[in-house]
């Protein structure tokens, strides 16, 4: 098949064949490694008839490649055990802390590609400047220096210091919400997210400005700049209108690629932070021998990536007409 | 060799370069002479010269110019015992990066056909695997160990310069001296490591600062969530007891002294990506 829809068919099957390999991955991982296999499902404080009941219903009592497909089979289902802390079903622990890390990961992801993109541009127009070397010199800063340590900086300014901030969680410990979006539509919330945000922002921020910079400065050698400068266009309206627009193209096909792996980078800032998301419940779950709760977490956040990279591939050859799909 | 003294001036020339190159070389001086420089064993518990008592929780004095820690430790002698296991863990973990990563690309980007979509798909799927949970998972299953650690980053790692170097070796094998090559009957291996490898090697070079910098980046995020070999003092090590003591509520020179290491060694080998970049591809030479 060709042309587009061949394309997005090939593309979407790939994605799902990466998500299989990743959860066929995983099963192999939990089961070379040395052990007793039913202690990553079966937690040994289980009474002896849930014990039974769970090695059972996850076929730890079976053959490998029957326990495979049952493997397979329970997470099609969205079972993936429970979590040997809170006895709880794993699909429903991660569903509870989801959507604070994507509301993180987004309001992160937006503030640095806004930032980003214009920081981005007046780089490409000082470049070579003293602006040029500060600028990338402070983006370089903020994506070499580890997430969490920014974070016990900003913590020990800002909430210890001067109190201006809490100090992690999403919400005061009190505070009554009515349930539904009001959970996160409240100036408590905000709050807590402002720190964590400036955080993942600041670090997030370096690929938007140097993608922005670097192919601003790609664009800004074709010919119709040269054409547009020869007119006696002002430098500003060069800039933006001829420049800009033309450099916009990667830099918001790799937004998708970026979300995703945002999503999947804010482990060390949601522990720093407190912040109840999936990160902090894989780091969690994995010292506390949670295994059912680290796996799901785990395949939860890899799904996400391979998901928002289909995205990006595909905006990609929409958006772009000079690509071909063959 | 041409390229190779072209190489050195871009770096010299660059001022941010020669930083980063200056600080290295620093951080390796450190590092071997670890035991001279530290004035204290990392986890000796200090007294107090004047009070006599345990040293716990001084901020930095003339008898601890960076402090101490909770258990009365050297923040100093830490910090420079830390720069071992960060250039362990950077330089060999890079050197498994770039070694697969330079093999893959070339395999696949000179063979084409099923080996090259083959290989880039494992790219891809590797590209789905977010670091820092695969190694805290696989780490828990194994156990805490800088060994498992190099590994772990290898494994995962070499997909950014398998793609870049596939794509370089694409467009090299339809020049002229590799069909010349090919003409004289030179073997897939000699074409491959004696005609295309010097070709890529700018490219390689551009790959070993940067997974430097992810290494130590991905040794201290797992250390600091506590995940580190538990027999070795390393940035990341630190920074997490300062964090999960509550100490550094007041201990700041136990959380900035480690954080500025980290940074100081990773903006170093940044720099000094940059400054190979335009060896690496002549066309944005003097931006």
């Amino acid at each position: 098949m060709k042309g587009y829809r061949g394309f997005l068919l090939r593309r979407v099957l790939f994605g799902l064949f990466t998500i299989w390999v990743i959860i066929t991955l995983v099963f192999v991982l939990f089961r070379v490694t040395p052990g007793d296999p039913t202690v990553f499902m079966v937690d040994s404080t289980f009474d002896p008839a849930v014990r039974e009941e769970i090695l059972h219903k996850f076929g730890l009592d079976k053959p490998l490649w029957q326990q495979y497909l049952i493997y397979i089979g329970n997470l099609l289902k969205g079972d993936m055990g429970r979590s040997f802390v809170s006895h709880r079903p794993v699909a429903e622990e991660l569903g509870g802390v989801l959507p604070n890390t994507i509301i993180l990961a987004f309001t992160s992801f937006i503030l640095a590609y806004v930032l980003g993109v214009l920081l981005g541009a007046f780089l490409a127009a000082k470049r070579g400047q003293w602006q040029d070397s500060l600028g990338i010199s402070l983006v370089l800063f903020f994506r070499s220096a580890p997430t969490f340590w920014i974070g016990m900086i900003l913590l020990m300014i800002f909430s210890f210091k001067l109190g201006w901030f809490p100090s992690g969680r999403i919400r005061s410990l009190g505070y009554v919400t009515t349930g539904g979006l009001d959970k996160y539509l409240n100036l408590d919330f905000l709050h807590h997210l402002i720190l964590p945000t400036v955080v993942a922002g600041l670090y997030l921020v370096a690929l938007p400005v140097m993608l922005t910079r670097n192919t601003l400065l790609e664009v800004l050698k074709e010919d119709y700049i040269e054409l547009a400068r020869a007119k006696g266009l002002p430098g500003r309206t060069i800039l933006l209108k001829h420049g800009v627009r033309n450099a916009i193209l990667p830099v918001v096909t790799a937004a998708a690629v970026y979300i995703g792996l945002a999503i999947a980078g804010m482990a060390e800032i949601e522990v720093v932070f407190s912040w109840p998301g999936v990160g902090q419940a894989i780091v969690l779950a994995v010292r506390s021998h949670d295994y059912p709760v680290a796996q799901g977490a785990f395949l939860l956040l890899a799904i996400m990536v391979s998901v928002m990279s289909l995205v990006a591939d595909l905006a990609y050859a929409y958006l772009d007409p000079r690509i071909s799909y063959d | 060799m041409s390229t190779s003294s072209s190489i050195v001036r871009e770096l010299l020339r660059d001022r941010l370069a020669l930083f980063g190159l200056v600080v290295v070389a620093l951080f390796f001086f450190v590092a071997i002479f670890a035991p001279a420089l530290a004035p204290h064993d990392p986890m000796e518990v200090l007294k107090h010269p004047e009070t006599g008592k345990a040293a716990i929780l001084q901020p930095p004095s003339r008898y601890f110019p960076f402090g101490t820690t909770n258990m009365a430790r050297d923040v100093l002698s830490q910090v420079i015992y830390g720069s071992r296991i960060a250039l362990l863990v950077g330089f060999t973990a890079a050197f498994v990066v770039t070694f697969i990563g330079a093999n893959v690309g070339l395999i696949a980007g000179f063979y084409g056909g099923w080996v090259d979509t083959i290989l880039m798909r494992i790219v891809d799927i590797a590209y789905a695997i977010p670091f820092v949970p695969f190694a805290i998972l696989l780490i828990a299953l194994l156990r805490p160990s800088i060994v498992y650690l190099i590994m772990i980053v290898g494994l995962l790692m070499w997909r950014a310069p398998a793609r870049v170097i596939r794509a370089q070796v694409l467009s090299l094998v339809q020049r002229p001296y590799v069909k010349a090559a090919r003409v004289t009957g030179a073997s897939n291996l000699r074409i491959m490591y004696v005609h295309l490898m010097p070709n890529i090697l700018p490219i390689v070079l551009l790959y070993i600062p940067l997974s430097v910098g992810w290494a130590i980046m991905a040794e201290a995020s797992v250390s600091f969530l506590g995940f580190g070999d538990p027999r070795m003092v390393s940035w990341g090590g630190m920074l997490q007891s300062a964090f999960a003591t509550g100490a550094m509520r007041v201990a700041w020179w136990w959380t900035l002294a480690p954080g500025i290491a980290i940074v100081l060694i990773v903006i170093s080998v940044y720099f000094i990506n940059r400054a190979f970049e335009p060896i690496a591809s002549p066309s944005i030479r003097k931006e």
